[in-house]
């Protein structure tokens, strides 16, 4: 479960020339300069990108972003404050080498480990939000991600504010071993004491979102939305193909495929998430209002 | 081995201080990491241990509520989509009361295996295992579950019929279960598969079990780049009981015949047995909402981090006096 997202992690941190081949490794760094559309192969301008939300403007392919980089196009300017970013990890069950990958993922991905918090407005309404970074080891969830994300549904409750949750993740961190499992029952734990006092939840699931994180909290919103072409999935497709023994369809495990399969309840361009959260946080808060 | 022993003395310590009513925390972590130091054993022991929770005659899910029920009926189907043979369930009576039960079932020879899918389970098999522990709420039942697999099944159909959202459901449902809930690790306890029916008020470990969050070959695979440093991934996982609960991950060990519990049978599932009545006695005369509230706290509590500026409990006691009011 937790494979796919360290073999990604890999190619993230490590950035080896050989391992360059999966198109994403190479998009963080395409963002900056003069490229074409690693999905369409149409040349792009510097700037154009993040113009347009950091989606290709002839294809829509959508390219990976930070929760920093979230913020600044989803929420209204300069009202996102963040909280919580005072916990840190630790090394749980002493696992060889976890202090180093920690501290080259803080190095190159900045504190506050594989989660962002804050409470921010989404046109004008206000929200408790928490943001996944892929880019810090690979968006994976060990203690600090869970009691980030616990305590970001916590605040919800507390002030009884609707919460936004975006989803990106290769799956637990298997260097806390036992400790990131709970994280999966501590999340969805946090998620049914909303649901008894109705707070609603909505889960943005953006690529890639995988393993334990797809089978906890990212499958219990009121509401589920994924972004266009994001993988959404459990096992990782490498994992899958080697206990098959065969190549897996086309568009497996997609955004479209879940939405096929009944699993979001819609799939909205990076262009219209605001407006369309705004909408549905207008439509849910009905329990808000009279209290 | 001498963590038995020490597991003794620290729960002997326990109840010393719930009747004095002095603190002693600091003594039961220094015994609690004393526990851990027993469980360093090499590789290669370890690896002895894995294979013993995986042997191919360990007592089954079915063999073990066959054994300590007087009766016992099998419930079929998730309702949904099918029946899936490597999660069964079903309600039956342990000395007079009637219990759910609830559990990965692995075969006992390749033919069944095959049937069974090795223990491996699909989406079918999480949503029979809910309908079961909500018909055991209904009914005030308590639910029981036992287990041991691998893991969910990493296949097409699986995702196409939602492995994540099964599990998820699962993980939220049986947290506000307002019935007893006990979870018992019989072998392996493999990663989402593992915890997907493992949200109890008290978990326990059989002796030569382990829980996980990857399998010691994935690990190896993965961070080794060799499947076959699995006995050294095993060891740097922390996946062997006594490391469980020197975490305080799960509540109690049950003891095995020497050699492992598929030398006799019979005495595993007394040992189970026992710990079930003892678990109920304690839980039984607490009330629904109180079992689900005290489920959740349980859960939301575990990890390990620090925090610049105090400890953590403040905010949980914060919150937990909000919702109880709500």
């Amino acid at each position: 479960m937790a494979s796919f997202q360290h073999l990604l992690d890999r190619l993230f941190l490590k950035k080896q020339a050989v391992q360059r081949t999966t198109p994403d490794t190479d998009e963080r760094r395409l963002v900056a300069q003069k490229h074409s559309c690693p999905s369409c192969h149409e040349p792009l301008e510097v700037g154009e990108l993040e113009a347009n939300l950091f989606c290709c403007p002839k294809c829509q392919h959508h390219y990976r972003i930070t929760a920093a980089e979230r913020i600044k196009t989803l929420v209204d300017p300069e009202s996102f404050v963040e909280f919580g970013e005072e916990i840190d990890s630790v090394n749980p069950i002493g696992f060889p080498g976890y202090e180093g990958k920690l501290s080259e993922a803080r190095n190159s991905s900045g504190p506050g480990d594989s989660v962002t918090n804050g409470i921010a407005l989404i046109d004008g309404r206000k929200v408790i939000l928490s943001i996944m970074n892929f880019k810090f080891m690979g968006g994976s969830m060990g203690s600090v991600a869970g009691e980030k994300l616990t305590r970001a549904l916590l605040t919800g409750l507390e002030k009884r504010l609707p919460v936004v949750l975006f989803t990106t993740s290769g799956g637990m961190r298997m260097q806390e071993g036992i400790f990131s499992l709970m994280q999966m029952a501590k999340t969805s734990a946090a998620i049914a004491q909303l649901e008894m006092a109705q707070i609603p939840l909505f889960i943005v699931l953006t690529d890639p979102t995988y393993g334990g994180v797809t089978a906890s909290f990212a499958m219990l919103g009121d509401v589920i939305l994924a972004e266009p072409g994001a993988a959404i999935g459990f096992a990782g497709p490498r994992v899958i193909e080697s206990t098959i023994r065969q190549k897996l369809p086309e568009g497996f495990q997609k955004s479209e495929f879940q939405l096929a399969k009944g699993f979001v309840d819609a799939i909205v361009p990076r262009t219209e998430l605001k407006k369309t959260l705004g909408f549905l946080i207008d439509t849910h808060s009905n329990n808000l209002r009279v209290r | 081995m001498e963590t038995n022993e020490i597991q003794k003395k620290i729960q002997e310590l326990q109840s010393l201080a719930e009747k004095s009513n002095v603190n002693i925390d600091s003594d039961i972590k220094r015994l609690s990491e004393k526990l851990g130091e027993g469980a360093r054993m090499t590789p290669a022991d370890l690896w002895k241990k894995i294979q013993l929770a995986r042997h191919s005659d360990r007592p089954t899910t079915l063999e073990i509520i066959a054994t300590i029920t007087e009766s016992f009926m099998e419930l079929h189907g998730d309702r949904y989509y099918g029946d899936d043979a490597a999660m069964v369930g079903g309600v039956g009576l342990l000395e007079g009361r009637p219990v759910t039960f609830i559990g990965h079932q692995k075969g006992r020879n390749m033919k069944e295996n095959i049937r069974r899918n090795y223990g491996w389970a699909h989406p079918e098999g999480y949503r029979k295992a809910l309908r079961l522990a909500k018909q055991a709420e209904k009914f005030g039942r308590p639910v029981v579950t036992f287990i041991d697999t691998a893991g969910a099944y990493p296949g097409i159909a699986s995702e196409e019929r939602g492995i994540s959202e099964a599990i998820a459901r699962n993980l939220k449902e049986f947290a506000m279960l307002r019935t007893p809930v006990l979870c018992f690790i019989i072998g392996e306890g493999g990663s989402g598969g593992a915890i997907g029916i493992a949200v109890g008020n008290e978990v326990f470990m059989l002796e030569n079990s382990f829980y996980t969050v990857i399998s010691p070959e994935g690990c190896a695979s993965i961070l080794l780049r060799d499947p076959s440093k699995a006995p050294e991934a095993a060891s740097q996982l922390k996946l062997l009981p006594s490391d469980l609960l020197a975490f305080g991950i799960v509540d109690g060990i049950i003891r095995e015949p020497d050699g492992g519990a598929h030398i006799d049978h019979v005495v595993t599932a007394a040992n189970i047995k026992a710990q079930i009545l003892d678990s109920l006695k304690r839980l039984e005369t607490k009330t629904g909402e109180q079992l689900a509230r005290e489920r959740m706290a349980k859960f939301m509590s575990m990890g390990r981090f620090v925090e610049e500026g105090g400890p953590k409990s403040n905010f949980f006691q914060r919150l937990f006096s909000i919702t109880r009011k709500s």
